[in-house]
């Protein structure tokens, strides 16, 4: 890896976990009809939200990775009826949890991308990439954070 | 372990935009990759065949192939891999085709990460396990749902192959919008001439169980042994003893009860058979006009009954079938035309919709088969057809085309013009489109032979003047506003999914579009199957779609089931939960998670309690893995572990 473009240069380290059956097909359905995305984003295939322990949301985000996407079925719409329900709760505690950690909430977003949805998928990945670029570097937990910081001026 | 990489260049799909060389020789360095290399198509004959050869070569245990989605390839690649002797689960693929090459034209970038996307296959193929698959029986029984002229078809094809079949209809009769149409385009067949056979067929076939006015209460199972509860909704007649001789309906003193078969048109009796040619040909009683449940009196249909079958105390009544396999025909509704207010509908009495002019023009409809307005009786003279009301418009919500309109409204003004000579037919359109077989010739024809009149162009207000209307639009052709007086105007309402489809879906745990229509597999190579393994579409319920269509998906459906069934036993995936009984502290939060209820109690010695998982009943979503406080118990291929590696790798 000699030439380093710009582009890759500035990559942010993003993951995104997505369900098989929505929203992994919703990302197929993105790049088959060719729509453009940042490229910073890496995804973990998984069966269901539901199968999402918030400790893989955690391991990542305190071993230093940027910003963490979960998307899966639409809510009503779970491949298997009510996986995304019970995503939708540990999630969403998981997201008041995480200043408590030093973590910035905002390097975590989940949503729903059903496998129609391209372009949502496009729009998702977009902006959620735009979010952490903002955000800039995770300093990852133990080190200074956004939160430390403030806590440490007050 | 020893590893090989394949890098797929897909042609240039992928190499294109990204140098696949560097990823094979960056693969090359990882822990455990023995080989790697890259191959041009690496799905095809001689690509699979050196993943083969280097498995043999190089005494391969696992495999990364990093090419398109693993919705696409996946089993193609497993299968590959099992014929040279590895265990089909000690595979992996990393997506760098939809998630890589095509989203993005930055060489460099997407380099950088078709390597990390492979770093994380095979830090997860690292913990791979060979998984074996158990395999359960059969039940080679079909259910339908939706006894439509797809459902119709679907049925008699499995009936004539031996299968027993249980088709289940909401209506008290089967036939569907079908029964409802007069003549078919584009050859003018009589609908009911063509349909009512089949009809018959499917009342006198041994092996067809028919359930008409009724209703799927639940579906449970998985494939080869759904178990599905049908709630059959009281008629309040005992159709084993009802004749369907019709007394009751003669005598019936409830007659303002809108005809629902002639679209509300004309009046039928609150007891009543659907339609002459009903199957089943049974009296149904509707509560909310008759006059012994509103009124508490009368008695009539009971007393002159021959059969003595009316039961006023019937309840709705629920049972259970078993099948193997199901087919949705659930069809389609008629987009309502008060949506557009500039057009009156529900306003003025003389603008109707298709499927009501359909009914006028039928022989069995409200006038016998005579052209009449509803308004006063009158033949009409001028007749305004106007396309796309509810297709190709965004602004109500449907953008789709329902590809239908444009062929009934041509079949109709060519009817018009056969019942009443004199007549004149316009029609507003917007595009034509008739891409069937004959179709445009027939398009041709009501212009050419019958002289319709053809107006490129949107209807912007209809108003009343003295008995007539007039329709007020733009020709965009001429560039010049056009005024119609009509004595009728029929709005081709356009086809939108049915009512109930998506409480439906959910209970059959199918995937459905944005508009409610039903997803199929894959929009061009699997179009009739599912998400769900063993549930099949047929018909409208999955999109707008003309006759021939829906009976070509009926068929299709039909012959998927019969390959389903050609086999005595499935193999289920091991793709399951599993528990460590060590681990297990029997919490049983497991057991109150799972939506399929494939974890029970198990009972060791001494009476110690451990989870246990039903291997044939689990479906794999992972929810008791991620609820399992210790992580006793784990999903197969998506362990803690596997998951944690592939997130490790990304940190490193």
């Amino acid at each position: 890896m000699e030439e380093k473009s710009t582009t890759s240069a500035n990559e942010m380290k993003i993951i995104g976990f997505l369900c098989n059956w929505c929203s992994y097909g919703g990302a197929d359905t993105a790049g088959v009809s060719r729509l453009k995305q940042p490229t910073d984003l890496r995804v973990i295939r998984i069966p269901c939200t539901g199968r999402m322990d918030p400790l893989f949301v955690l391991k990542a985000l305190i071993s230093g990775i940027d910003g963490v996407l979960v998307s899966g079925c639409h809510p009503k719409d779970c491949h298997y009826a009510v996986g995304n329900f019970y995503a939708r709760r540990r999630l969403e505690v998981l997201k008041e949890f995480l200043p408590f950690l030093g973590i910035d909430a905002d390097r975590f977003h989940y949503t729903w991308v059903s496998a129609s949805e391209g372009q949502r998928w496009q729009e998702v990945v977009t902006e959620f990439s735009q979010r952490i670029h903002e955000l800039g570097r995770n300093p990852g937990v133990g080190t200074k954070t956004k939160t430390e910081n403030s806590v440490e001026a007050y | 372990m020893r590893i090989g990489v394949f890098v797929c260049q897909c042609g240039t799909n992928i190499a294109s935009t990204v140098d696949t060389e560097r990823v094979a020789e960056a693969a090359r360095r990882l822990p455990d990759v023995v080989y790697s290399t890259t191959y041009v198509y690496t799905c095809s004959e001689p690509g699979q065949q050196e993943i083969q050869r280097a498995i043999e070569a190089y005494n391969l245990q696992g495999v990364v192939v990093a090419a398109c989605s693993p919705r696409m390839h996946e089993p193609t690649f497993r299968r590959a891999v099992e014929k040279a002797g590895l265990n089909r689960y000690m595979f992996e693929m990393a997506n760098i085709r939809e998630h890589v090459s095509w989203i993005s034209n930055d060489r460099e970038a997407n380099t950088k990460k078709a390597i990390e996307l492979v770093r994380m296959a095979v830090a997860k193929l690292r913990f791979n396990q060979p998984l074996f698959p158990s395999r359960v029986a059969i039940n080679k029984r079909v259910m339908i749902i939706g006894g439509g002229v797809a459902g119709i078809q679907a049925a008699l094809d499995c009936a004539d192959a031996g299968l027993q079949v249980v088709l289940v209809e909401r209506k008290a009769s089967i036939g569907g919008k079908m029964a409802q149409l007069d003549k078919t385009f584009p050859t003018i067949d009589c609908s009911s001439c063509i349909l009512g056979p089949k009809m018959v067929d499917v009342a006198q076939k041994e092996n067809i169980t028919l359930y008409a006015y009724s209703e799927i209460e639940s579906v449970s199972g998985y494939v080869g042994n759904f178990t599905v509860k049908i709630r059959k909704k009281a008629t309040y007649v005992d159709w084993t003893a009802c004749t369907g001789c019709g007394v009751c309906m003669e005598k019936c003193p409830s007659r303002k009860v809108l005809d629902e078969f002639n679209e509300e048109l004309s009046f039928t009796r609150a007891i009543s058979i659907p339609f002459p040619q009903a199957i089943p040909k049974k009296a149904t009683i509707n509560p909310k006009y008759c006059l012994h449940f509103t009124k508490g009196k009368c008695g009539i249909c009971s007393k002159v009954c021959p059969a003595k079958a009316i039961r006023y105390d019937m309840t709705d009544e629920v049972v259970t079938e078993e099948v193997g396999a199901i087919i949705v025909a659930t069809g389609y509704d008629l987009f309502d035309p008060s949506a557009y207010g500039e057009y009156g509908a529900g306003q003025y009495r003389d603008v109707i919709t298709g499927i009501q002019y359909e009914r006028i023009l039928s022989a069995s409809g409200p006038f016998g088969g005579h052209i009449k307005r509803p308004s006063d009786g009158k033949e009409p003279k001028d007749v305004v057809f106007i396309a796309c009301v509810g297709s190709r418009d965004a602004s109500v919500g449907r953008p789709y085309c329902s590809g239908v309109c444009c062929m009934y409204i041509a079949k109709q003004a060519i009817l018009t013009k056969d019942h009443i000579p004199d007549s004149r037919c316009y029609v507003f359109y917007m595009d034509i489109r008739a891409p069937g077989k004959n179709y445009d010739e027939f398009v041709r024809r009501a212009q050419e032979e019958y002289g319709v009149q053809y107006i490129r162009g949107r209807v912007g207000k209809i108003y009343p003047k003295g008995d007539r209307l007039v329709v007020q639009g733009m020709d965009t052709l001429l560039g010049v506003q056009i005024e119609v007086e009509a004595d009728l105007v029929v709005l081709a309402t356009g086809i939108e999914a049915s009512k109930g489809a998506r409480e439906l879906a959910e209970k059959l745990h199918i995937s459905y579009d944005q508009y409610g229509f039903f997803m199929e597999n894959h929009p061009k190579l699997r179009p009739v199957e599912t998400n769900t393994a063993g549930i099949y579409l047929a018909g409208a319920c999955q999109g707008p779609k003309d006759i021939p269509a829906s009976v070509a998906q009926g068929s299709a459906a039909a012959s998927k089931v019969l390959a389903l069934f050609a086999r005595d036993t499935i193999e289920t995936s091991p793709q399951v939960a599993s528990v460590n009984e060590r681990a297990c502290i029997a919490c049983g939060k497991c057991i109150e998670v799972c939506p399929y209820g494939a974890i029970r109690w198990k009972e060791l010695k001494g009476g110690i309690k451990k989870a246990e998982v039903l291997a044939t009943v689990c479906q794999g979503c992972g929810l008791c893995n991620a609820t399992c406080p210790p992580k006793a118990i784990q999903l197969q291929h998506a362990t803690d572990n596997q998951i944690l590696a592939e997130i490790e790798e990304l940190c490193a």
